[in-house]
């Protein structure tokens, strides 16, 4: 693997720790807001959003210097710090193209949600822990050392716990509880994953390592404790995404949760999952990763389904948009676990898409609460009439959602089905339809909310307010650039892919990327087929 | 003739220096009795300061001795009997901080309970002295002096609050449940004197190391009471039953002084007898300590979810804390010790700083901790609460506190050593046990406080308890390198070199 060698020498370079800095200031954002005094309202609210903007335009800054030919990692420091001397844990950082879009994301979205909604209370440690959350976020995409990963990956869990459990809706502490349990369950056997890998790789090499390129290039272990500890790992990403059928959490967790929690945990938390299947599933174990495939990918598309019939039947409209997460998500399963250039490009860009689409739909419908006290879709209706800038705003998001083409939505679900047609037709011919149903439910529920004849409170319902549109501007902006020209996004994230893949193809023998050769002559169809079903027994 | 001879029986050499820790604490236990015995007015400040500062002299000479150990090696003194090693050096600092504040606590409880006196801080010191004896033990007769040090002051520690009948009662039971394992230790060691014809443990491992012993009978069962004896002292489980009635009865400070400083010693006999003595028969007491280490694990997680009481659930979850010690103790490798030090070192200080929360929380007369009394404690004492909510993410371990980082350790010295199934109980009781201290977390973040809600108020001396415990908790927690290097470096090293 000559590309992470290149990485390594351009990297050598820099002076300034970019990444670092994009943990460590907002990490400092919040020790500052936990010592500026309660009385001091408003100077909370600056600081987290002063620290996020910096975190932010730090990380455009990363997008910036990118450099879009190198598929290895980039700002990785040669001589990471060492943290554990005995365990070989080190800080090590960098950023590839599967990473960099969802740290230019996180450092997008924080600063809008901490703009666009107020705490209704206690202001002062809702800001310290939603830029704290930010820290942590921003530690599990640029990890490469396994222990940060999984330290910054159990972390967030905090925040998140608090910003639902206090500052959340109804059945507040319920939610909170749960999701924190539910995650914390999944991740305590991806920890015995973890080490037990690190001590199959000391006991082949004698180097105690963390760190995730070198378990990744040695395959230190036999095939069938990979493929155990590949489904440790597996349990903790999946209930993160979550996959069906451990989603439970998430409907409970996305409705309680305050808006920007919604946004936030919608928008980057469930990324979190997903980026640990490319990084720590595909990459880490590729020989476990092929042979488990198809049970994900099928998973995967249970989940769009599923998804999608749960949030046609909804009564409650960020229920709603909470369960077509679930099926959002499982297209992106669906794409990873297609392993072929076109869907994984595609899962990294409907990553960056679902964050942009329903970061904006909550963020509606949070306003939406603010404003008439109620997301019970039956108490709402005929809003478009006394809302016009709100019904405008909210359909553009929602075909976004949907996947219009000429809007980002689009262009990864596209890539996905393409990419998941080539490895299997009809696992992607049935995912297609959820394309279909996220119609069925978007518009029905808007029609329901917008249109009709407005009573009582619906029909003098509040328009968004300047500041509101100025945090979606930038929202819409960017689902409408994206969904037009994607190919400055996909250039960049297209390299690391086929690096990927071509390290899934040195260390799993029989495997080959699937092509659309089995697609084109009709002949070849069956025998195509069966090489891929030899290639999964192996 | 005779006489002679016996005039020539020569005294072993002893030097002083290395017994200087002990000699600090309990020294400086004995001078303050008295002191106060001569002059009755001693105030109470300067009780405490002077127990405090003997603390202080022990952990001082240790830091010498450390540095004293990196230019000429480990030894041993007093005919073998006394090891001199990273081990026992390393121990002495956590037994002896964790003397040091059980002392500050104890002060204002004194004075609010109206017990003041100079007979607990005495205590103290002289249990803690029988700690770093274990500590530096290289022979089993002197484990067990120390232990019995240890363990005569500690009865009576948890009998300290007069008008308590809990606290009485906790005493008894202790008291009668402690001998009857005394006994069972000595047993095992004259069996296991009988089966290697020495209680020196440099000379039991050398014994062991030449000899293949046909008929084992003897050693196992020795070894197999000592491991009642010590699961008892650590309060492991199936031998955990006294814990939560003596941790719910005996006065908080104590409390925080036997989670902290009684497991340390109790844990540094099973590591150096267990862990490195027996190293070449692992096999034979392994599967022993697996079972107890995920009895304890289970047990101690499972049982502490129905509590109501926030020190008896507490009490659990110490159990469950030396579960999670005994992997480092099962793996029988340097990873496991170091471990199991880190993990010590940690709790300590953590378990002391939630104790001091609790001290605080109690209020006169020592017996309100009911969930319902803490909320909205986030509320009402914003500090106390955020000290509080540190110590409980440490104990539930979450990562950038030092409970992360110690349970990572252990957990890591246990899949090193191929102890999966232990490993995964071990995870899985880690999620339990966050159920239980989100469940405080509830109670004092998210829950409105009652109106009658009692106002505490933070003495002086158990802030500077609850500074201390949060910085080493989250220091540590955010940089383990610091500590982990001198726990690595805390090995047990049986030697008789001088």
């Amino acid at each position: 693997m000559t590309n992470f060698l290149v990485a390594a020498e351009s990297s050598a370079e820099l002076s300034f720790p970019v990444l670092t800095s994009l943990i460590v200031v907002p990490f400092l954002g919040a020790v500052l807001v936990a010592l500026v005094p309660k009385a001091r309202v408003e100077a909370h609210r600056l600081i987290a959003l002063m620290a996020s903007v910096i975190t932010g335009a730090l990380s455009v800054w990363v997008l910036l210097t990118f450099d879009r030919t190198d598929g290895g990692f980039q700002f990785r420091s040669d001589d990471p710090n060492v943290w554990i001397e005995s365990l070989g844990i080190r800080w090590d950082l960098a950023v590839d193209g599967i990473s960099l879009f969802l740290v230019v994301l996180t450092g997008f979205l924080f600063p809008l949600a901490i703009i666009g909604v107020k705490p209704e209370h206690s202001p002062k440690s809702y800001f310290a822990w939603i830029i704290l959350l930010e820290a942590g976020v921003m530690g599990v995409f640029m990890s490469l050392d396994l222990f940060f990963f999984f330290v910054f990956f159990e972390v967030v869990l905090v925040p998140m716990y608090f910003l639902i459990g206090t500052w959340g809706h109804g059945n507040r502490i319920y939610a909170a509880t749960k999701f924190f349990l539910f995650t914390m369950f999944g991740s305590a056997l991806m920890m015995i994953g973890i080490l037990a890998i690190v001590f199959f790789h000391e006991s082949a090499t004698g180097i105690v390592t963390f760190d995730v390129v070198a378990l990744a290039e040695g395959q230190n272990w036999g095939v069938d404790a990979g493929r155990w500890i590949f489904l440790s790992f597996v349990l903790a990403f999946s209930v993160k995404v979550p996959v069906f059928p451990v989603h439970t959490w998430l409907p409970d967790a996305h409705t309680e949760a305050p808006t920007a929690g919604s946004v936030i945990l919608a928008g980057v938390m469930l990324k979190l999952g997903t980026y640990g299947f490319f990084r720590f599933g595909l990459y880490l174990f590729p020989e476990a990763a092929t042979w488990f495939a198809p049970v994900l990918m099928i998973l995967g598309t249970v989940g769009i389904l599923y998804g999608a019939a749960a949030a046609t039947v909804q009564k409650d409209l960020k229920r709603l948009v909470a369960y077509s997460s679930v099926a959002h998500l499982g297209f992106i399963v669906l794409g990873t676990f297609a392993i072929t250039t076109e869907s994984l490009t595609g899962s990294v860009v409907q990553m960056v898409n679902h964050g942009l689409s329903t970061g904006a739909l909550f963020f509606l419908v949070g306003w939406m609460y603010e404003r008439r006290h109620t997301r019970q879709i039956a108490e709402l209706g005929g809003l478009q009439k006394a809302a016009p800038v709100f019904a405008a705003m909210f359909t553009l998001v929602m075909l976004s959602s949907i996947g219009l083409p000429g809007l980002n939505g689009f262009v990864g679900e596209f890539l996905i089905l393409l990419g998941a047609f080539v490895a299997n037709p009809w696992i992607a011919s049935v995912a297609a339809t959820g394309v279909i149903f996220a119609a069925v439910y978007l518009l029905w529920a808007y029609q329901r909310v917008f249109h009709g004849k407005a009573e009582g409170d619906n029909a003098t319902m509040e328009d968004l307010r300047p500041n509101e549109l100025l945090v979606l501007f930038p929202m819409i902006v960017l689902i409408i650039f994206l969904g037009v020209y994607p190919k400055p996004m996909i250039e960049r994230i297209e390299p690391s892919i086929e690096v990927l893949v071509a390290h899934i193809d040195a260390n799993v023998d029989g495997w080959t990327e699937p092509t659309a050769d089995v697609l084109v002559a009709e002949e070849s169809h069956d025998e195509g087929e069966e090489e891929e079903e030899e290639g999964e027994s192996e | 003739m005779i006489l002679a001879q016996a005039q020539t029986i020569a005294a072993p050499s002893v030097d002083v220096s290395i017994l200087l820790p002990m000699l600090f604490m309990a020294v400086g236990g004995l001078l303050i009795l008295t002191m106060t015995s001569i002059k009755k007015d001693i105030p109470a400040w300067f009780i405490t300061s002077w127990a405090v500062g003997s603390c202080g002299g022990a952990i001082i000479s240790s830091i010498v001795l450390w540095n004293q150990l990196g230019n000429d090696g480990a030894s041993s003194t007093v005919a073998g009997a006394v090891g001199f090693d990273g081990f026992s050096v390393f121990l002495t600092v956590v037994i002896a901080s964790a003397v040091a504040m059980a002392s500050l606590l104890a002060h204002p409880y004194l004075e609010r309970e109206g017990l003041e006196g100079v007979e607990l801080h005495v205590l103290l010191l002289l249990s803690g002295t029988g700690g770093i004896v274990m500590a530096f033990s290289n022979d089993l007769i002197v484990f067990f002096l120390g232990l019995e040090t240890l363990s005569m002051a500690v009865y009576v520690l948890a009998a300290m609050h007069r008008r308590r009948i809990q606290s009485q009662e906790a005493g008894m039971k202790y008291f009668v449940l402690g001998a009857f394992s005394s006994t069972f230790l000595l047993y095992g060691i004259a069996l296991i004197y009988g089966a290697t014809g020495s209680t020196n443990l440099i000379e039991i491992q050398g014994f062991l190391a030449n000899n293949l012993l046909v008929e084992d009978g003897l050693l196992l069962g020795g070894i197999a009471l000592l491991i009642v004896g010590l699961a008892f002292k650590v309060g492991a489980a199936p031998f955990h039953s006294w814990t939560p009635d003596v941790y719910d009865g005996a006065p908080t400070p104590v409390v925080a002084y036997m989670a902290s400083g009684v497991k340390a010693a109790g844990f540094a006999a099973l590591l150096r007898i267990l862990s490195s003595t027996f190293s070449s028969v692992v096999d034979d007491w392994v599967p022993a300590i697996e079972v107890i280490a995920a009895l304890t694990l289970i047990i101690g997680s499972l049982s502490a979810i129905v509590q109501t009481n926030v020190k008896r659930m507490l009490a659990y979850s110490s159990i469950s804390h030396a579960g999670f010690i005994m992997l480092g103790v099962l793996a029988a490798s340097d990873r496991g010790t170091s471990a199991a030090l880190f993990y010590l070192f940690t709790y300590a200080f953590l378990v002391s700083g939630t104790m001091a929360a609790l001290t605080i929380l109690g209020g006169k007369g020592d017996n309100d901790f009911s969930f319902e009394s803490m909320q909205g404690l986030g509320r009402r004492k914003p500090i106390l609460a955020f000290a509080l909510m540190i110590f409980l993410f440490a104990q539930a371990g979450i990562p950038f506190t030092s409970g992360f980082v110690a349970k990572f350790g252990v957990i890591a010295a246990a899949v090193d050593s191929e102890n999966y199934w232990v490993a995964i109980v071990a995870v899985f009781a880690a999620v339990v046990g966050a159920f239980l201290y989100l469940k405080v977390l509830v109670s004092m973040f998210l829950q409105e406080p009652q109106d009658n809600a009692r106002d505490v108020e933070i003495p002086g001396s158990v802030g500077v308890v609850l500074a201390t415990a949060v910085v080493v908790t989250l220091l540590f927690g955010i940089f383990p390198g610091l500590l982990d290097g001198f726990a690595t470096d805390a090995l047990v090293e049986l030697t008789t070199g001088q």
